[in-house]
């Protein structure tokens, strides 16, 4: 065999070699039906749910719970799936900046026993501009 | 008064370029046909070059018009309110001129334009073909700026950045009211953009994006007109000065996350930051086949290769950040402008038509008759090239995982993929040992590359080998690095910085130009190490050992997990101790515009909705009154800095200042870090939770208080003393008139280790009873003298509590920090340097080719006559 084409062989065995790890690596969106049915069966990958913050029908968020003064390294809330099952999920940092007004949540984690622990939380946010309403300008008008 | 003019020449001028750009495509194209007359060529070439001089002037034009409707401020156009605003100081109006889609498309396709004159004057032999691609280019990028709709189909073509505000958002009731409404304010530059790095980095990324276009023209110039060796030369300066620029670029970007983003590090693994890494590596690689590529065939097809793979990778990247594919999984890339379709196409066009003509030139490419020596300096730059790919194919290959679940969904199929849950964890375990092993071959490639090693020969190698492992085998234990793929990184660096320092001490001797290569491998390797010790030996200093934590105490023990305590609260003026330090969070600040530093928040009156402040006292900074009390002082109205005291053990005293900026663009509240630089570390220091600067605070109910004088009363759990009543002749800086009166209580508040004097005062002034109340924020309480009593002698007071004021931050240390950005300085000069040498080899070749050409001419005319 020449050596150009052992070299190629090698390049494509790396090459798959990487396809394959990143696809072990990679994770899943679920639900938390499928996140509690995972952490049964022994699976410990982390996974991705998306969820909404449980509120009132005012508006308030629900089962949130944040004392920095007691430990600024512990929060909790009760995420509902697209599925529409509710959790409690428990994120062992600070409660991320502009939390409450997060229109859709993405926690990144797994199951343990009856709470998700998350490791990582990403939030969507309705920026003012997106939403086509213009309080800035009405703001502005007001003014002059 | 609303100024259409600008907006419809500005329109205009964009439909102009894109037409323009197409018949220049086509006039180049025209020209570049080897089977026509010289004459006709020529004819061809001039009606090109005139129409690309109309394609740039129309581009300037348009350039012009859109930053004259953002600096006049002309809030009549979406693009002038959205992106800026009255109070944006003028460094900053620029910066909002790339700030949306429109704009850095228009950035892009500026940069073009000037690279494209640039390789008109400077080439002449390759004008046509090169100039055909270019324009090419062109024409597809002002399309995705033209915002035109198609009648009839409803296709709109491009988003123009010309639109009117009510063109955008007709359905708002203002319109209704008033089609001629004009805003009289923009919504302003993000604030988190509104830093020097945001002025200088689109430009110069834009640059490097740009720049990748003509090593890519070259080649495909060289394969359509057969010139399949010679392309090399001129594209190389090229290549190397695309590799400086974009290297710049995404190193400014990694320095301002690190700045201004509470990553907590310069580098995230961010889809965006991907994107842009990606082409670079590709770049690199194929630099290094193309210095070979004249004398090796495989080296020759793989610099094609490589050349292509550069510029649809840029493309590939332009697709990802601005088709809105990323979504959720990146923290900045824009926003769907439906412009999608087009990128696609854009992306498809070029890909298949690159790859289609290299693969029908393929067989007309030559091949090297006998296979490469192991001990060759081909070989060697070879596998370095070829690691450099798999390590840019693999972080591509999950940064596409996104893409997969577009396709996925195309094809019907639900994929549900996610990026990996820990991204660092994940890229690391490869690049780690891709580039360990890239590095090593920067030095192993330097020995064969001077021929100081070969066949037989390989004993100069054994001297640099020998002082690595001396070298490496001190760090190594002066540090204490354990982790065999830290070590594995740490020898590598070394190695190189042995072995390409001792190429550049021989060649320096000779001809300095020639030691860019050797100068640049060292600076990769000092910033491997900087990277090494300032990422994986980053040490959390706040961890919290309060024993605050009550509630949770036994996970607490239990888990070892870190993040679950690494994170202090600070009670204003309360001191907190931390690692080494002895820790206050003494002060909320505010950034005035024309004073150096910051100053007190409660020095001013911030006005709601702008930019300007009321002076509370008399603003003096430094021994120099700036402002008198009641003056109105221009501040930055988003910024507010939380002073920290740290305290070394040694009694050394210095403050940070972490930033929390009220943001609305970017959700609401942005945090950014201080941090303390030393010489061996930078200690990093950012707020991790804290409440809104500017809400008013939550006050209780209000509790009465009957007291006598010397009495004791509890108040939010504090002890408090009735000390005295005594009279005063001024309240709050004004003196009182003779017939009025005024008494101000010292009220003592014992906290644990503070004591504090509160004083409300009760003032008659013209016949009116005035309470002036006094807020103590450390003891969270509001105190009011509410009434006399002259028959029992006792006093009454009105009490509220709030929440004490606290923050929640983070300090971690990040040790060697320094050695990374001077690597990169080092970096930077070597790029310079190849550069230099490569466009200096380049025009000494052309002037010679010329002065040839000439010759030949003026023979065939002696002939002739």
């Amino acid at each position: 065999m020449k050596k150009i084409q052992l070299f190629g062989l090698i390049i494509v065995a790396i090459a798959i070699g990487i396809i394959v790890s990143t696809a072990g690596d990679a994770s899943t969106y679920v639900d938390f039906s499928k996140a509690k049915e995972m952490a049964d069966d022994g699976d410990n990958e982390s996974i991705h749910v998306v969820g909404k913050l449980k509120k009132n029908t005012a508006g308030q968020i629900l089962e949130m719970e944040y004392q920095p003064e007691i430990d600024p390294n512990y929060f909790a809330f009760t995420l509902i799936d697209n599925n529409n099952v509710a959790q409690r999920v428990v994120y062992k940092s600070t409660k991320p900046q502009d939390f409450d007004k997060s229109e859709q949540v993405v926690v990144i984690g797994k199951m343990e026993g009856n709470t998700f622990n998350a490791e990582k939380i990403l939030m969507k946010c309705p920026s003012k501009y997106e939403n086509g309403k213009l309080e800035t300008t009405e703001a502005t008008v007001a003014k002059s | 008064m609303i100024h259409t003019t600008i907006g419809s020449a500005g329109h205009l001028l964009v439909i102009v370029a894109f037409v323009s750009a197409l018949v220049a495509t086509f006039a180049y194209f025209k020209a570049s046909k080897n089977d026509l007359p010289t004459d006709e060529e020529l004819t061809w070439k001039r009606f090109a070059r005139a129409i690309y001089t109309v394609h740039v002037v129309a581009v300037l034009g348009v350039v012009f018009s859109l930053y004259w409707i953002i600096g006049n401020h002309y809030f009549e156009y979406h693009y002038a309110w959205k992106n800026s605003s009255l109070s944006l100081p003028t460094g900053y109006t620029i910066s909002s001129f790339w700030q949306d889609q429109e704009g850095s498309f228009l950035l892009w396709i500026f940069w073009n334009v000037v690279l494209g004159s640039v390789l008109i004057f400077s080439n002449r032999s390759w004008e046509a073909p090169v100039m055909t691609i270019f324009a090419l280019v062109q024409a597809f990028l002002t399309s995705m700026i033209l915002g035109v709709v198609i009648p009839g189909l409803d296709l709109k073509i491009g988003s123009t950045p010309f639109l009117l505000l009510k063109e955008v958002m007709p359905d708002i009731p203002v319109f209704k009211m008033d089609p001629n409404f004009v805003a009289k304010d923009g919504n302003g530059l993000n604030p988190l953009l509104q830093n020097y790095w945001m002025v200088i980095h689109p430009p110069t990324l834009f640059l490097g994006f740009a720049t990748t276009l003509i090593p890519f023209s070259f080649a495909m110039a060289g394969l359509w007109t057969k010139k399949l060796n010679e392309w090399l030369r001129p594209a190389l300066p090229w290549a190397l000065f695309s590799a400086l620029v974009l290297g710049v670029g995404i190193l400014m970007g990694a320095y301002w996350a690190y700045e201004t983003l509470n990553f907590g590090s310069y580098w995230n693994w961010d889809p965006v930051e991907n994107t842009s890494f990606v082409p670079w590596l590709v770049l690199v690689a194929a630099i290094h086949t193309m210095i070979i590529g004249r004398k090796n065939a495989t080296a020759l097809k793989t610099s094609f290769i490589l050349t292509i793979a550069t510029f649809v990778l840029v493309l590939y990247s332009t697709f990802m950040t601005r088709s809105g594919v990323l979504g959720n999984a990146s923290v900045h890339s824009f926003t769907d402008l439906g412009l999608s379709g087009q990128l696609l196409i854009y992306l498809l066009t070029f890909t298949i038509l690159s790859v289609g003509l290299l693969i029908y030139r393929w067989k007309n490419l030559p091949s090297d008759e006998e296979e490469v020596s192991t001990y060759s300096q081909e070989f060697w730059i070879f596998i370095g090239a070829t690691l450099l790919c798999l390590s840019g194919f693999q972080i591509l290959a999950t940064t596409s995982i996104p893409v997969y679940n577009k396709i996925a969904e195309a094809f019907g199929t639900v994929l549900n993929m996610a990026l990996p849950a820990d991204q660092i964890a994940h890229y690391n375990k490869f690049q780690l040992w891709f580039f360990s092993l890239i590095i090593i071959l920067t030095g192993v490639g330097q020995y064969f590359w001077w021929k100081r090693v070969g066949k037989d020969k390989l004993q100069a190698l054994y001297n640099p080998l020998l002082l690595t492992m001396i070298i490496s085998a001190a760090v190594i234990t002066l540090w204490g690095v354990k982790d065999i793929q830290y070590i594995a990184l740490l020898t590598a660096s070394i190695f190189a910085i042995v072995a390409n320092g001792a190429i550049l001490l021989n060649i320096i001797r000779g001809n300095y130009n020639l030691s860019g290569g050797a100068v640049t491998h060292i600076g990769v390797a000092l910033m491997l190490i900087g990277v090494l010790f300032s990422s994986a030996y980053t040490k959390v200093v706040s961890i919290n050992n309060s024993g605050l934590m009550i509630s949770r105490s036994e996970e607490f023990t239990n888990n070892d997990n870190k993040e679950n305590k690494e994170n202090i609260t600070l009670w204003l003026n309360k001191p907190e101790k931390m690692g080494d330090y002895m820790l206050t969070w003494r002060d909320v600040r505010v950034e005035p515009r024309h004073i150096p530093g910051y100053i007190s928040k409660s020095w001013v009156d911030l006005i709601e909705n702008d930019y300007r402040a009321v002076a509370l006292r008399d603003i003096v900074v430094n021994d120099k009154q700036y402002y008198a009390k009641g003056d109105t002082l221009e501040i930055s109205p988003e910024n507010f800095y939380y002073e920290i005291e740290y305290r070394e053990p040694s009694g050394k005293v210095f403050n940070l200042f972490p930033r929390v900026q009220i943001n609305p663009k970017m959700g609401g509240i942005v945090v950014s870090p201080d941090i303390n630089r030393e010489l061996g570390k930078d200690l990093y220091t950012y707020v991790s939770m804290v409440t809104n600067p500017t809400a008013e605070p939550v006050w209780s109910q209000t509790e009465n208080f009957t007291v006598s004088m010397r009495d004791t009363f509890f108040v939010n759990d504090y002890v408090a003393i009735l000390d005295n009543v005594v009279r005063t002749d001024s309240v709050d800086g004004v003196t009182l008139g003779p017939g009025d009166a005024a008494v101000k209580a010292m009220i003592r508040v014992l906290d644990k280790e503070n004591e504090y004097v509160i004083t409300p005062s009760f003032v008659i002034r013209d016949r009116l009873v005035a309470r002036k109340t006094e807020v103590n924020n450390d003891l969270g309480l509001r105190v009011q003298f509410q009434e006399i009593n002259p028959q029992t002698g006792q006093f009454s007071f009105a009490v509220n509590t709030t929440q004490r004021d606290f923050i929640v931050m983070k300090a971690t240390e990040k040790p060697l920090i320094n050695i990374l950005w001077i690597g990169t300085f080092v970096l930077t000069i070597g790029f310079i340097m190849a550069t230099i040498r490569r466009f200096k080899d380049f025009i000494k070749m052309r002037d010679k080719e010329t002065a040839a050409a000439n010759a030949t001419k003026r023979k065939v005319k002696a002939q002739t006559v």
